[in-house]
């Protein structure tokens, strides 16, 4: 991890629908084409037309996965974009915009009239590439090169749409020739980096929990559309037909979980996929799987609430919720992935162990992780299985047979000639409903007894940095890379990040991670530490500093970078506890 | 009397109050799926929760005995994983049209090859007497106490808006024809309602055998199931109600043909492999 900050920030914003989203999409397949790591999260409000909307895209040498607050380029497309923007520019903010729509206007700002060329060209949509043509000739970015792109971008598009398109980037790099000659740094020189970024793969959160859960078998998705879930119920949907899936968009999330249940029950691997209002709804089901000892796969994207909240930001704020929900006593897992590839292999493992064990498995993420992409070598699958744990049954099959670590043999109806039979009243070994209080005993120790191999199967938290550490950076799910980056340039000997993709049960060795540490400093994406809590509650370690973010948005890496240096010495900046 | 059926768990202890209505049911559907010519391995009896949702405890096949007003979605989603699978669901009128109403909509909508039986004795059992939605205006119970005021839920005309592929009204009191409807309801593909009027001969002191006698009347041989005005007329009936297959819509694409995993066969999701050249070449497109 690099400790200086080499990357060329660029954020682009502008109104829903302006072509915010088209300009990031090109953007980022030219510069990772041209062999430069690139990253790019957005931030967006709860509405279709209008609003600001942002894109943040980082450009560099070296491997760039985390949003920085600091903005090199800003391109604003319309009025709302400046203000929206504005407090967080620098003296070295490079602000381009159009004149003519921006309404307000300083002479801090580039004029750059997209607009006008696009007409010029015969469509207001060419605006967009002629910004893309202004940012690679800012990034030098070799002006053939990203006109190839663009053709394959527009594929199947009328022939002159791509000459168009091809005109206005071209424009665009001339407007780029003009900025650099004015303000004199252009272009910067990201120097070329060996590695083959070409290659690599580039997919955001959300696909990356699809892929994951193909990888772990899914053939079953039942939900109800909720930012910012939803991504991953649109991308099974569009693989259903090559991998056997079945997504259906249920009625309401009670439905939805209840259906991934009865799928489970007759021989399907099934995933809801919801945010913290929709789970909340489908808390009894949470309940159901864990009485009928039925697998099932929950992903939780957190956002910011209570209630609506802010529909289109995130949070990391239904941990409680999660490790709660449901009534009654019965084990679970969750995981929170703390990376796009972490996600894969996170929502790959969800399915092994909810099948293993028969229990709820989550897999936290949050809005934030959901939109943020970058470019990482390919997920190697060549080994990868998937051996349901489902048994052919006999005649004399009890779905609930005592075994000694609390896992009965599941068989699926149609499999076997034995009876599958399963109730949420209370039961004996053959699914009978009974009140025999010897039973009721017995059936919660046997539900419970899940939790001892499943805490020994739990995952250790992941420490980079110092291996001697006196200070601990705690954190858990999506924030990981920001941690790392800003504990990188914190540049100190003393100094680790612990990060936990699974934060329950958490592994056994916990306590001892953090007892390693004389300072522990727990970061978190919500308004209360709810993971500062946990690990007091499981370990008795006392966290010594929490920083606390909620208004919406993920840390950057610069500003927690700050934060973390007033705490560092001895500054009053983090929630003393 | 009792003859010998497969789907007879031998000597249980049934919950049911002596003369429920739910041992006429619990009778009719074991006989009917036997003479069907199923096995207790081709079917899953879903069920939601009160006493109705009791009634695959007392018969021998699957049993997925889940939530209150839930037994539409699992009962959906086992027929989807495994169409080879024979599903009924099967729960109270305070299950399946007041907890699970807004399921009840949307399964007829789906139009999923499951029977759907909904034990119909116009109060709550379980809980002790109170109004269900079925309850007639006036009703009086520990809670409506003065007489229940809304309106009661008319399940037939509700199914019928939605054009439900097979809804049928029957009473218990009428064995001969419940099994006979039961048995149609269990072929037919795609979604069959079959609303059964049964006393509760604990709580329901105005809807009683007696009553139902005097208040329903089959369905002539005449009648043509298949015209859907006709049909919603019967449905809103209110003097005496009508019993028999009330509509029909065959033609209607279940659930299942509709699922592009079952374009080609009718293989169950558990016999399917993974492949995992697919999630390569998968991961590939995303260079």
């Amino acid at each position: 991890m690099r400790n200086q900050d080499t990357s060329i920030s660029v954020v682009i914003c502008g109104e829903a629908g302006q072509g915010v989203q088209t300009i990031e999409s090109l953007l980022t397949r030219i510069i990772k084409v041209n062999n430069f790591h690139v990253y790019a999260t957005k931030e967006y409000m709860s509405r279709i037309r209008g609003g600001s909307n942002s894109t943040q895209i980082r450009v560099d040498s070296g491997p760039v996965r985390a949003p920085v607050q600091r903005i090199d380029v800003a391109v604003l497309l319309d009025a709302g974009a400046l203000p929206h923007l504005r407090w967080r520019f620098s003296a070295h903010t490079v602000i381009i915009g159009e004149r003519q729509a921006l309404g307000t206007f300083s002479e801090s700002i580039i004029d750059v009239p997209f607009s006008t060329i696009a007409q010029e060209l015969g469509n207001p949509l060419y605006a967009n590439s002629v910004a893309v043509g202004v940012l690679c000739g800012l990034l030098a970015i070799v002006e053939e090169r990203a006109a190839r792109e663009i053709e394959k971008f527009f594929t199947g598009k009328p022939a002159e749409v791509i000459v168009a398109n091809q005109d206005a980037l071209r424009r665009g790099y001339s407007c780029s020739a003009d900025i650099r000659r004015r303000r004199g740094c252009f272009p910067w020189q990201i120097p070329q980096s060996d590695a083959k970024i070409a290659e690599e793969i580039v997919l955001n959160g959300a696909e990356s929990v699809g892929m994951g859960a193909l990888a772990g078998g899914c053939n079953f998705v039942s939900s109800y559309p909720m930012s910012p879930s939803t991504g991953v119920l649109t991308f099974l949907a569009t693989q259903a037909r090559r991998f056997n899936v079945i997504a259906e968009q249920a009625e309401d999330e009670i439905s939805a979980i209840n259906m991934a249940i009865g799928a489970w029950y007759a021989g399907a691997r099934a995933l809801v996929t919801t945010s913290g209002g929709g789970f909340a709804l489908m808390e009894e089901g949470v309940s159901l799987a864990g009485m009928l000892e039925s697998p099932l796969v929950i992903h939780l994207a957190q956002r910011p609430g209570p209630a609506t909240g802010l529909p289109t930001r995130t949070e990391q704020g239904d941990l409680d919720l999660a490790l709660y929900s449901g009534h009654g006593e019965f084990p679970r897992v969750i995981f929170a992935p703390g990376s796009v590839c972490e996600a894969f292999w996170c929502a790959q493992q969800a399915f092994a162990v909810a099948d293993k064990y028969q229990i709820p498995v989550f897999i936290l993420t949050d809005q934030y992780l959901m939109d943020s992409y970058y470019n990482h070598p390919v997920f190697d699958v060549s080994s990868l299985e998937v051996s349901p744990r489902s048994v052919a049954t006999d005649k004399n099959y009890q779905r609930y047979r005592l075994t000694p670590d609390g896992i009965s043999p599941r068989g699926i109806p149609g499999n076997g000639n034995g009876l599958v039979r399963v109730d949420s009243d209370e039961h004996d070994e053959r699914a009978q409903i009974t009140e025999d209080r010897l039973v009721r005993t017995q059936m919660v120790e046997k539900r419970l007894k899940k939790m001892t191999a499943l805490q020994a199967e739990a995952v250790p938290p992941r420490v980079t940095g110092s291996t001697t550490y006196r200070i601990a950076l705690v954190c858990w799910g999506s924030t990981r890379l920001i941690v790392e980056e800003a504990c990188a340039r914190l540049e100190r000997d003393d100094l680790a990040v612990l990060h936990f993709r699974q934060v329950y049960p958490l592994h056994a060795d916990t306590a001892a991670y953090l007892r390693r540490a004389e300072q522990l400093i727990v970061i978190e994406n919500n308004a209360t530490g709810q993971f500062a809590r946990l690990l007091q509650m499981t370990t008795g370690v006392p966290v010594s500093e929490k920083i606390l973010k909620y208004d919406g948005l993920p840390f950057f890496v610069d500003e927690l970078t700050e934060r973390l240096r007033i705490v560092l010495t001895g500054g009053d900046h983090g929630d003393r506890e | 009397m009792a003859t010998e059926n497969s789907f007879d768990p031998g000597k249980i202890d049934i919950a049911w109050c002596p003369g429920c209505g739910n041992f006429g049911i619990l009778r009719v559907l074991k006989d009917s799926l036997s003479e069907l010519q199923l096995s207790p391995q081709d079917v899953v009896i879903v069920s939601g929760i009160g006493q109705a949702a009791k009634l695959p405890q007392y018969i021998k096949a699957h049993m997925f005995n889940g939530l209150h007003g839930r037994a539409l979605p699992p009962a959906t989603a086992i027929k989807a994983v495994n169409p080879r699978l024979t599903v009924i669901a099967a729960s109270g009128d305070g299950d399946m049209y007041g907890e699970g109403g807004n399921h009840f909509m949307h399964t007829i909508r789906r139009n999923p090859a499951i029977t759907n039986l909904v034990h119909n004795n116009m109060v709550y059992g379980l809980t002790k007497g109170q109004a269900s939605p079925t309850s007639a205006r006036g009703f009086k119970t520990p809670v409506q106490v003065e007489g229940t005021i809304s309106e009661p839920f008319n399940p037939l005309a509700v199914a019928i808006a939605l054009d439900a592929s097979f809804v049928a009204r029957v009473f218990i009191g009428d064995m001969a024809q419940t099994k006979s409807v039961l048995k149609q309801a269990i072929q037919h593909r795609g979604y069959a309602l079959v609303d059964i009027l049964q006393p509760c001969v604990t709580f329901n002191k105005i809807n009683t055998f007696q009553w139902f006698r005097e208040h329903t009347y089959r369905l002539e041989d005449s009648y043509d199931p298949e015209n859907r005005a006709a049909a919603f007329q019967r449905a809103i009936e209110t003097e005496k109600l009508p019993l028999g297959i009330i509509y029909r819509c065959a033609q209607k694409k279940t659930f299942n043909e509709n699922l592009a995993v079952y374009a080609e066969d009718d293989t169950p999701l558990w016999q399917r492999p993974f492949v995992r050249e697919r999630l390569a070449e998968l991961v590939q497109t995303r260079r």
